[in-house]
């Protein structure tokens, strides 16, 4: 009964001061609105990055010489096809090895032309990183063995070099050397800002030859399963460093990969917030500095209450749950605020944005608590004001 | 009377004032009985107000003692006393003091919500009260939209609607015109006939307090005469220079009485 008085009360004043309210209420909107659209956004590139990183193939293990480590330089490859080998002894199973070996090399069809990177490949790259073909087929292991020069084209390279033709069958030529096009990749977007259909892969033997190395970049394995994955990652760095005993080598796995790149992303994510919770912390100060107002214009009010037997803590919670409300109010129409703009930079903007319930929930609950929190002290000087200087209050 | 409504010894009640002591009553003792009517004279600053709101537990003495409803206030925590005051005091003031954006039935009602009386039967009990002042076709107007002394009807009314031993009115005419003030009297004195309901009343008009069954008069924060002294020996201990009061009160409260009995 006191605690339903005390919300229709609560209610009643925001409803007699709208202009003050909705005054008070904006600190808390925008402070709210932004943190929603921020940790939206955060989340969405935090989920993007996953998608894509998932999107390379499951279980994959990626060794190369250096350290993996944001901002050091990549160390030269001293590896070869014999390290390969090597590696697919320790797996067990060759199918499951793929290599690189990449160079940037222009691409001409006719009289169209096309700079763009250019893979030398084993034959297990579809089944490695799980890439499927849109037309044509793919490089066999005879490609390989024989270095023919066969080309398997990415959608953008294909678009761009033959338009609407089909490009199966033709001649391009590749750094002036000319390759037959025996398939074309199915389109797969934009991945970690690179485009993934813009490149050609070649047979690995063709591209040494090509560009006269006997050199690996990168070895990419797909493990069994995800238990062993990292045993089998220290295996081959063993054997490789067993190899070459003054190189390092390592294994990252697209769980270190996507650890390593969401741990940026949500201090990036927490940082933004802590920015936007700023303007919400502002907003708190304004709701306790109205609600102070609110105590002085009704003091005759709490006087009048106390004297018929309203006691401190019900005249406390009247105006603690005024304080709420404002804040309450201001935290839903800030997060509705928040989720629109969100939802339209998602759609409207390449910036991608994603609504978890739980930043809604936190974004409500925070502002509740900075309500109690701002109106915990102009309640309890309204509890404790003395009647009888209340009811003589002007 | 077996129990008194009030019963007030050596009260006083000291203000602090910028480190300066201002003592606004100074050593008060008497007794207020059951469905007594007593009208508390005396000029302006002489502790009138102090007194009402010390009966009422508005506010606590800072010497003396004081129980209400057979409840030292001293000895109760800030909460209890506002229950206490909600179950025996009902207030009257000059003001008013009607919550304004409020319905009449609704400002009655409000002393029910903090003995947490559901809205149906608080709104039930306050129009039967508003019915018993003369105001059952008034429920739904707001105080702007009432007269003066409609709004003190309804202001009496609330403090009726806790059924109160004590109804402690503070100059309840003082901001009304002669025919409402009367009125609102009129209303306040069948009240205290009819059921019963002690009726303390601060009043500057002497032939209002002639009406009352007892007088009381302040000078300078102290009793210095109480019509209740002429009456039988019954009453004596609310005499203030019994042998409970002190002995510096003594000399005053003598001079009080004679001048006032001389006044007669
Ligand atoms: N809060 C206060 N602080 C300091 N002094 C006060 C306070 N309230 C009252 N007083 C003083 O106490 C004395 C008694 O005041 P009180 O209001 O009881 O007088 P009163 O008899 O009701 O006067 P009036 O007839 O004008 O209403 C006065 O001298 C007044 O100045
Ligand atoms: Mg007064």
């Amino acid at each position: 009964m006191r605690f339903a008085e005390a919300w229709r009360v609560a209610l009643d004043a925001l409803r007699a001061n709208r202009m003050r309210s909705a005054l008070t209420m904006l600190g808390v909107i925008i402070g709210v609105a932004s943190v929603v659209v921020l940790v939206a956004i955060g989340t969405g590139a935090k989920r993007e990055v996953e998608r894509q990183v998932e999107g390379l193939g499951s279980n994959l293990l990626v060794v190369v010489p250096g350290r993996i480590d944001i901002g050091s330089a990549p160390a030269v490859s001293r590896l070869d096809l014999a390290d390969v080998d090597a590696v697919s002894r320790v797996v067990g199973d060759p199918s499951r090895v793929a290599v690189t070996v990449a160079s940037g090399e222009t691409v001409r069809a006719g009289r169209r032309s096309d700079f763009t990177t250019v893979q030398g490949v084993l034959e297990t790259t579809p089944a490695v990183f799980t890439r499927r073909l849109g037309r044509g087929s793919y490089l066999t292991a005879s490609d390989v063995d024989t270095s023919r020069r066969v080309a398997v084209l990415g959608a953008a390279v294909a678009g761009a070099l033959f338009g609407d033709r089909d490009p199966i069958g033709q001649q391009v030529s590749i750094a002036g050397v000319r390759f037959r096009v025996i398939g074309v990749f199915a389109p797969l977007g934009q991945s970690l800002g690179v485009d993934r259909d813009d490149e050609v892969h070649i047979p690995v033997t063709a591209a040494h030859r090509l560009y006269g190395t006997q050199r690996i970049d990168g070895i990419a394995v797909k493990a069994p399963d995800r238990e062993r994955i990292d045993d089998l990652g220290a295996r081959i760095v063993a054997e490789l460093t067993r190899r070459h005993p003054d190189t390092e080598f390592s294994a990252v796995t697209q769980q270190q990969i996507l650890g390593v790149l969401g741990d940026i992303l949500g201090v990036l994510t927490g940082v933004l917030a802590a920015i936007a919770g700023i303007s919400l912390l502002v907003g708190g100060v304004g709701v306790s500095n109205i609600m102070l107002v609110s105590v002085r214009e009704r003091t005759r009010e709490i006087g009048l209450r106390k004297a018929v037997g309203a006691r401190p803590r019900d005249i406390g919670l009247q105006f603690l749950l005024e304080a709420v409300l404002l804040t309450s109010i201001g935290g839903v129409t800030g997060m509705a605020l928040g989720v629109g703009a969100a939802l339209t930079a998602d759609a409207l903007s390449p910036v991608p944005a994603a609504i978890t319930w739980w930043s809604l929930a936190l974004a409500f609950g925070v502002s509740a608590a900075v309500g109690i929190v701002f109106g915990v002290v102009p309640a309890q000087r309204a509890g404790r004001l003395d009647p009888v200087v209340a009811l003589r209050a002007e | 009377m077996a129990t008194p409504a009030i019963e007030a010894v050596d009260v006083s009640r000291t203000y602090q004032l910028d480190g300066v002591s201002v003592p606004a009553l100074r050593g008060v003792t008497l007794t207020v009985a059951a469905g007594d009517y007593v009208a508390v004279i005396g000029p302006s600053g002489s502790g009138k107000s102090t007194l009402m709101h010390l009966l009422g537990g508005l506010d606590r003495p800072t010497g003396g003692r004081l129980v209400l409803g057979g409840r030292e206030v001293g000895s109760l925590t800030p909460p209890e006393l506002a229950t206490l005051r909600n179950e025996t005091i009902g207030f009257v003031f000059q003001a008013f003091h009607l919550l304004p954006r409020t319905s009449a039935v609704d400002n009655v009602a409000l002393p029910l919500v903090y003995r947490g009386i559901g809205a149906r039967q608080r709104r039930e009990r306050a129009a039967a009260v508003l019915g018993r002042v003369g105001l059952g076709h008034r429920l739904h107007h707001r105080p702007n939209q009432l007269s003066g002394g409609e709004q003190q009807r309804v202001a009496i009314a609330r403090a009726l609607v806790t059924d109160p031993t004590v109804l402690l009115a503070d100059e309840p005419t003082g901001n009304l015109d002669t025919v409402n003030g009367q009125a609102v009297l009129a209303l306040l004195e069948e009240l205290n006939t009819e059921s019963g309901v002690a009726l303390v009343m601060v009043t500057h008009d002497n032939e209002v307090a002639a009406r009352a069954r007892r007088r009381i008069t302040m000078r300078d924060g102290v009793v210095v005469a109480d019509s209740a002294a002429d009456d039988p020996p019954a009453d004596s201990a609310a005499v203030p220079d019994g042998p409970a009061a002190g002995g510096d009160a003594d000399p005053t409260a003598g001079d009080g009485t004679e001048r006032a009995e001389a006044a007669r």
